[in-house]
């Protein structure tokens, strides 16, 4: 058995350049944005005698008349509507409900995702025609508390997101490790899938859901992606997704952004010490440390 | 008690970890999650502590005030307990959310307490069967992330380590009439003898196996888990069954012995801690809640 106490240490204050002072724009809590009465209150202000006053940590967004305030930090994933980029996100997801003809997607977003059983590939190939019975027999493909991965196909007008999974990579999620973190520390990327060299594959998914899994070794057409295997996975395998999760964690601790490099590199520099020692303040220190070094290495 | 949701798939994979003694996080089965102590945090309080262990927070405040004696023992203090669920822990305990779990974690602080073993309860008496102290051991949730029993009882432990109770002098007047005088001097106090305080080590049967330390995935894969209260010395005062499964007696027994390792292994390290603090005095740069 091991058990490491120790005492707190205090996390040392970040010195900001000059020109993050100088930046108008970035707000706390209870930041005047402005004492103009001109200006229509927006998400993330409100008005205290008379003048805008941010509520929420964050990007002061001017429409028009509009101000708002994006939170750096938020169960929001995607960007209000007038944003492009939000169709085509790849997003981790867990069932939390199934409804007449869908399902309910946990995807740390505001409000649930829905994934409708027209836009899943049904066991039999795309062309398959959906029956009352596949309605019947939905939570034989997907129950409550199951992980897919899935694409945003179109965002609702509340801001709700409607998901698909009409692709052979997207589908439900067998046996594996979910990260969650941040959605602002996933670099947005061409592809947010990829089967890492040291032996297990990643989802990052846009929404901050990060899925570690064993490299499958081929996909079972057939059975559409709702086919799980449960036979046990080698230790080996298990030793990477675990020291992969405590690199990601280590990682998001220090606000590294999360891509294949940057998770790769991480993954190398953690490789001296012992998998359960990464998560030990020191040792993380050390390791985004190396990691960081080696990014800008390989960027100049 | 907060909750997470665990897929069939995701529960296969942590069954078969543990039982290739790899868990999710890297640990091996009888391993902790990295724990940060600090005494000395809440200034209105005689002693209080700290604790987190992986995303676990509990803070652990004692009030100490002069009460009466329990006719049943009126040569002894004792010891109350409150556990506050706060809504910030998990919005499950909004309103009276908290309000079971809260009883649940004091009544096993009573039992683990209620023995001479745990704490020597004649120091806290003040004159025979008129006065004595209550230590009001209040536990404040901060968060919730699996394996509570034993983060409070490592908070209590730290809390009564830094516990400071004032001298106080007991005059009679001529009439016969005892008079209580409390010391003046806030450096003349008394301090609790820790020792033998007992920590508790949960214990849960994830498969074919048991963990300490559990994570909320893993405590959803488990049936049911065992807390056992230990003290330096290898001794039990108290032991309980939680969950809705059932244990085999054998398993019993072998959680039993296993808890009791772990459980004796766990006071060494913070006591040492504990000293360690205390011998750093007023140089230690506190750390609080915003460090």
């Amino acid at each position: 058995m091991a058990v490491d106490m120790r005492l707190p240490t205090v996390s040392k204050t970040v010195s900001l350049s000059v020109s993050a002072f100088d930046r108008k724009d970035l707000v706390v809590p209870g930041d005047v944005i402005t004492s103009d009465t001109g200006f229509m209150r927006g998400h993330g202000t409100y008005v205290d005698e008379e003048k805008l006053t941010a509520s929420v940590a964050g990007e002061v967004q001017r429409v028009d008349k509009l101000i708002c305030v994006r939170p750096l930090k938020t169960r929001q994933v995607m960007s209000p509507k007038p944003f492009n980029g939000e169709v085509g996100d790849v997003v981790v997801g867990r069932i939390t409900e199934v409804q007449q003809k869908r399902w309910k997607v946990e995807t740390n977003s505001r409000l649930d995702s829905v994934l409708l059983l027209s836009s899943v590939n049904l066991p039999g190939g795309e062309l398959r025609r959906r029956s009352a019975e596949d309605e019947l027999t939905m939570r034989e493909y997907l129950q409550e508390g199951d992980l897919i991965s899935a694409e945003v196909q179109s965002v609702f007008s509340d801001g709700a997101l409607s998901l698909h999974t009409r692709s052979l990579k997207y589908g439900k999620l067998g046996q594996g490790v979910l990260v969650q973190l941040s959605p602002s520390l996933i670099k947005r990327q061409k592809t947010h899938f990829h089967n890492l060299p040291c032996g297990a594959s990643i989802i990052l998914g846009n929404n901050g859901f990060v899925w570690l899994y064993p490299t499958p070794e081929q996909q079972d057409e057939e059975a559409g992606g709702f086919y799980t295997s449960l036979e046990p996975i080698s230790l080996s395998d298990r030793e990477v997704i675990s020291r992969l999760r405590n690199c990601l964690l280590a990682l998001a601790t220090h606000k590294v952004l999360l891509y294949d490099t940057s998770v790769l590199y991480c993954y190398e520099s953690s490789l001296q010490h012992q998998v359960k020692d990464i998560l030990k303040p020191e040792v993380m220190e050390e390791i985004v440390l190396l990691t960081q070094h080696k990014l800008l290495e390989q960027e100049g | 008690m907060a909750t997470v949701q665990v897929s069939e798939a995701e529960k296969v994979y942590i069954l078969h970890g543990i039982r290739d003694d790899l868990r999710v996080d890297g640990r091996g089965c009888e391993d902790y999650r990295h724990m940060e102590i600090e005494t000395d945090v809440v200034s209105n309080t005689d002693g209080s502590a700290k604790v987190s262990l992986g995303h676990t927070a509990v803070l652990v405040g004692i009030k100490a005030e002069i009460g009466k004696p329990r006719p049943m023992v009126p040569n002894e203090g004792y010891l109350e307990f409150f556990v506050d669920c706060s809504a910030n822990a998990t919005p499950e305990f909004e309103g009276r959310g908290g309000e079971e779990l809260g009883t649940e974690l004091s009544n096993t602080l009573y039992k683990v307490f209620n023995n001479k073993q745990s704490l020597d309860l004649r120091a806290l008496c003040i004159s025979a069967g008129e006065h004595c102290w209550v230590l009001y051991v209040d536990v404040l949730l901060l968060q919730c992330d699996g394996n509570l029993y034993d983060a409070i009882s490592i908070a209590i432990k730290a809390a009564l380590f830094n516990t400071k109770i004032p001298r106080v002098h007991i005059s009679s007047d001529e009439e016969g009439g005892k008079e209580i005088e409390l010391s003046d001097d806030p450096y003349d106090c008394m301090r609790l003898q820790v020792e033998s305080v007992p920590c508790i080590v949960t214990l849960c049967k994830v498969g074919h196996r048991h963990v300490v330390d559990a994570t909320l995935q893993e405590k959803a894969c488990s049936v049911a888990s065992l807390i056992i209260s230990v003290t330096h010395k290898g001794t039990v005062t108290c032991t309980r069954k939680v969950g809705g499964g059932s244990l085999d007696p054998e398993s019993i027994f072998e959680m039993i012995e296993a808890g009791k390792r772990v459980g004796k292994a766990l006071h060494a390290p913070l006591m040492k801690l504990l000293q360690q603090e205390e011998s750093l005095g007023k140089k230690r740069q506190k750390v609080g809640f915003l460090g």
